[in-house]
């Protein structure tokens, strides 16, 4: 019963945030432009790293845009859904207005989570998939059932565990109330989800496993891709996965409880 | 048609820095998050990729902190307060005083670089904690020429943003272009890779846009790589003073367009 409630409600977020998002035609447009530009600029820079290499951190160029693929895809997913929510989290602090998504008999945690939707990141996830199955060409990959769904599994896990790491940082906005910025930190780290991990120091790639772990994040679903991922890998992306999770939604209700709404 | 007195750039600049001030973890946050250069730097050094452009491993690190800096120091988000300000309506009580608004803004991008330089500091020691062998003092006059350049390379893009900003008056929402114009500024301008490493088919024509004026030529400069200063100049002079008069008719047009609230 509560799943059909909450299905019906997500349907009427969907219809009317893609309304008001289409009230703004033309920067709908300048938006898929945007996200064709980005990906043309990453590939550029590939290319530039590719010019007298023949691989970093033991990726060539075909393999390493499967990674380009899977970070544009989940880039897609974070402006569609995480951007336009999450940053909103900020507002109804300062203005004070989490106490009327407080007051809703529905999820605080799923109303913040996907009220709005951003329809222009559409086309970067379509473009990211564009991209992994000329992947699947240039690469010879064959396609079975257990492969798609191992892939599935850790994109799906990967999407967690952002959804996890952006909605941990938006929280945080309760106690410090101005952290707009922090979410700008978050992108930033996650900018290098573009690379293979392998090409940094040994340093930086244990920083990018434990404290953002960007290395599941993108660079697991790509050996998965490619067939040379580890099992206890893809173990371990899904237990990561589930910690994150778990641990945003626990840290989201002790956050409550430090709330002052606007006039205490 | 400015208006504008010493005076009042010293009271505007005071109460922005103040303002600013009261922010200082936020703007902390926005130093942090220009690290990107450093994760660069890493990819470069760690694959060898450097061995091609005859950069050796020190000159290349301190491009990219000079890079960071130079990025520090030349953000623009006019765009973003002036279009969030105009679809409030707060642009009206601004037009009515006798000071053209974009002087505030101004005064802001330069109160909150001040507020900034600490922060910056900090990640450039930890940087040289990490890299001692990077340590370098630039001579004074190389130090003040790259002073001026990273200054006008924040003037290029603050004229722009401001012309974008300005078509706030007529589309409402201008910062989605402002997010399509930072794509070529994000991976032309040297923040990801120094401009000598592009390919020639883009090395051909890239010295005639603005955009390695932005980073790559003032980080040169302070680093002390190779470049043409009196070229580098010229070029950023000359986006200047054609940016200029378009902003200028911009803005008179768009003041005129502006139908403020409940109009």
């Amino acid at each position: 019963m509560k799943i059909k409630k909450y299905l019906k409600i997500y349907s009427l977020f969907l219809s009317t945030s893609i309304a008001s998002e289409l009230e703004y035609k033309t920067n709908v447009i300048i938006d898929f432009i945007t996200a064709i530009l980005s990906l043309v600029g990453s590939v550029f820079l590939l290319t530039i790293f590719f010019q007298n290499t023949d691989n970093i951190g033991g990726w060539n160029f075909e393999q390493a845009l499967i990674i380009q693929g899977i970070y544009t895809i989940l880039n897609g997913i974070t402006n569609t859904w995480f951007n336009p929510n999450l940053t909103e989290i900020v507002k109804h602090i300062r203005e004070g207005t989490l106490d009327f998504v407080l007051l809703k008999p529905l999820d605080s945690q799923f109303f913040i989570s996907l009220n709005k939707i951003a329809p222009s990141g559409f086309l970067e996830i379509i473009l990211g998939f564009a991209l992994l199955f000329y992947c699947i060409g240039i690469n010879q990959i064959n396609i079975n059932l257990s492969f798609l769904l191992l892939c599935l599994t850790t994109l799906f896990c990967s999407i967690v565990i952002l959804y996890s790491l952006w909605f941990l940082i938006s929280t945080t906005t309760i106690w410090f109330v101005k952290t707009w910025n922090a979410t700008e930190v978050l992108r930033s780290f996650l900018y290098i989800g573009r690379f293979p991990l392998n090409s940094f120091s040994f340093s930086l790639r244990i920083f990018f496993s434990i404290f953002v772990p960007i290395a599941f994040i993108t660079t697991i679903p790509s050996e998965v891709f490619l067939g040379i991922a580890l099992l206890w890998e893809i173990l371990l992306e899904i237990i990561v996965a589930v910690i994150f999770f778990l641990v945003s939604r626990r840290f989201w209700l002790f956050a409550l409880k430090y709330y002052t709404s606007a006039s205490s | 048609m400015f208006n504008l007195n010493k005076n009042k750039l010293i009271t505007l600049l005071k109460v922005q820095y103040s303002n600013m001030l009261e922010y200082r973890v936020e703007i902390a946050l926005w130093a942090i998050s220009g690290i990107i250069p450093f994760f660069m730097l890493n990819i470069w050094t760690n694959n060898n990729l450097n061995e091609s452009i005859n950069l050796s491993n020190v000159m290349l690190s301190r491009y990219f902190l000079s890079a960071f800096f130079v990025r520090q120091f030349s953000v623009v988000w006019v765009v973003f307060t002036f279009e969030e300000d105009a679809l409030l309506g707060k642009i009206s009580p601004y037009l009515i005083q006798p000071l053209n608004p974009f002087f505030r803004y101004f005064a802001q991008h330069i109160a909150e670089q001040i507020t900034r330089f600490p922060f910056a500091i900090i990640i450039a020691l930890i940087f040289f904690l990490i890299n001692p062998e990077s340590i370098w003092i630039p001579n004074l006059s190389l130090f003040l020429l790259a002073c001026f350049s990273t200054f006008f390379s924040f003037l290029i893009q603050f004229l722009i943003q401001s012309i974008i900003a300005c078509f706030c008056f007529w589309t409402e929402k201008a910062s989605s272009i402002e997010r399509l114009l930072f794509i070529p500024t994000l991976f032309l301008s040297g923040l990801l890779a120094p401009v000598i490493s592009f390919p020639e088919y883009v090395k051909s024509w890239i010295y005639l846009t603005p955009f390695p004026y932005l980073i790559d030529f003032p980080a040169n400069i302070l680093s002390g790589n190779n470049t043409n200063i009196i070229s580098g100049f010229f070029m950023q002079i000359f986006w200047i003073s054609v940016l200029f008069p378009i902003f200028i008719r911009t803005w008179s047009l768009g003041t005129k367009k502006y139908t403020a609230m409940g109009s």
